[in-house]
């Protein structure tokens, strides 16, 4: 996207001295840059013995790959559990049954509402008192990501339900269906169609917020990053540094694809 | 419910953290949000790309993970100190980190709100002569504003909720008080539970009731 109607195009002057101009600033944050160097040097962020860890074999295959698979294993329950617990809640607060639609909405609302690291310790410190056993971490955070992601996946396809055209329904209805087969075969799986794009972005929030586990103590890749790598080399920075850039990796992937389902089904709608 | 009368005091005193730690980020977040969104339209490409990249790497780094690094990080290892009381301190620290993570989601916001302004808005300033700053400063980001209240207070919910998070770099609000009443008082989970939730409600709920009712109001009549 250019936004060039916010400016003129530069002529020969404004050319030179936007040239100018971007040098300086180049070298404001080349600055910036430097005054950062500084500081990891006098603290020692340089030493050759912070960085090298990260590129020994056994530190992947005792930290990193151990991380990431718990990492990736509590994304995908979560991702699993969440798309279906927005497929129950979104067609239950479509019901035309007031008795479902008004608790499926409370739920929902107030699952939004409270931060997912107190569901987290609701699920892992209350299991004791509520079912007479202790729950894993992992089905702690699991239950977290779920129940607030669900909630979220929710609004978001009863939004793509409430945006197709009522002919839709009406149609289905024509021809003799009953209400959970127009929910079932029109409505949702043309909304979870127009939303996929919406419900894959939800995804990454999802696969960042598993980063909370640690909190609790799921064995996850910022906790194996972090209280793992730094307390072998003690080298946080280049751990945290790694650790991040292994995540924007996925989650731009993941953006990719969210982009590619929403070009394709453009151009599928023309 | 005892546990939660007995305690009221102090979980006051943990929500009143809470709303410190949103308000201060929150204007931090603004400013800086602010500041990334014109630096990623104007005319030169360096200020673009900086602003790009940083946006990128915010937005999909996990906020746990920022916040560490700044607790960890900023402040142990590199011995960034920014109060010599240490409470004081990691309750800046986490500012800065959560500032810098929701900063870019103001600015991804804000840019969105760009693109609602219409092309002659921004046309009409040039034409008066107007230079790219004063466009920006004087027509299209009030605009642009405007048409992103909603947004914007979905974001201060979300960063009201994420200041939980902090309590990874040692500040004690809600989220801890949260864990030591559980502690304390084992039996009443499901009350302390319901009753921290409720804080959150409290705090959440009009805040989405003010913004939608601003956003309606302050709404670009077209």
């Amino acid at each position: 996207m250019s936004y060039a109607n916010l400016y003129e195009v530069p002529g020969p002057r404004g050319v030179r001295r936007n040239r100018v101009l971007g040098a300086v600033i180049a070298l404001a944050l080349l600055g910036v840059a430097y005054v950062v160097y500084v500081r990891f040097d006098d603290k020692g962020q340089w030493a050759a013995e912070k960085w090298t860890p990260l590129l020994r074999a056994d530190v992947w295959t005792t930290f990193i790959l151990p991380g990431l698979a718990g990492t990736l294993l509590a994304a995908v329950a979560g991702v699993v559990l969440a798309g279906l617990f927005g497929l129950v809640f979104a067609a239950a607060r479509l019901s035309e049954h007031r008795w479902v639609r008004v608790p499926a909405g409370a739920v929902v609302e107030f699952f939004r509402a409270v931060p997912l690291l107190l569901l987290i310790f609701f699920a892992f410190f209350g299991s004791y008192v509520l079912i007479g056993g202790n729950v894993s971490a992992f089905a702690a955070v699991v239950f977290g990501l779920t129940v607030y992601n669900g909630s979220v996946i929710a609004e978001i396809i009863r939004a793509g339900v409430l945006s197709l055209p009522r002919g839709q329904s009406e149609a289905a209805y024509a021809v003799g269906m009953r209400k959970s087969q127009v929910m079932r075969l029109v409505l949702l799986p043309q909304a979870l169609r127009a939303m996929l794009p919406a419900v894959v972005s939800q995804f990454v929030v999802l696969l960042k917020d598993s980063a909370l586990g640690l909190i609790v103590g799921y064995d996850e890749l910022v906790d194996r990053g972090l209280n793992g790598i730094a307390a072998n080399f003690s080298n946080v920075i280049p751990a945290a540094i790694l650790i991040a850039a292994i995540f924007i990796v996925i989650n731009l992937s993941l953006d990719r694809l969210a982009h590619w389902l929403n070009d394709r089904r453009s151009a599928g709608a023309r | 419910m005892d546990a939660l009368l007995t305690e009221w005091p102090t979980i006051t005193l943990a929500f009143w953290m809470t709303v410190k730690l949103a308000a201060v980020s929150a204007i931090g977040s603004l400013v800086l949000g602010t500041a990334l969104t014109a630096m990623r339209v104007a005319p030169l490409a360096t200020l673009r790309g900086a602003a790009g990249t940083y946006v990128t790497v915010a937005r999909n780094t996990p906020l746990t993970l920022v916040l560490l690094f700044t607790g960890l990080g900023v402040g142990a290892n590199l011995g960034v100190e920014l109060s010599a009381d240490i409470a004081t301190n990691n309750f800046w620290l986490a500012t800065i980190g959560l500032t810098a993570y929701t900063s870019a989601f103001v600015c991804e916001a804000l840019r969105s709100g760009i693109n609602t302004v219409p092309v002659g808005q921004a046309e009409a300033a040039r034409s008066l002569g107007l230079g790219f700053v004063k466009t920006l400063a004087l027509i299209t980001l009030p605009q642009a504003f405007r048409a992103v209240i909603a947004p914007l207070g979905s974001i201060l919910i979300a960063l009201t909720k994420n200041t939980t998070i902090a309590l990874v770099v040692g500040v004690s609000e809600a989220s801890v008080r949260m864990r030591e009443m559980i502690e304390t008082y084992g039996d009443q989970v499901l009350q302390i539970f319901f009753g921290f939730a409720l804080g959150f409600v409290v705090l959440c709920l009009p805040t989405g009731l003010l913004f939608g009712w601003l956003s309606r109001r302050l709404a670009v009549a077209r």
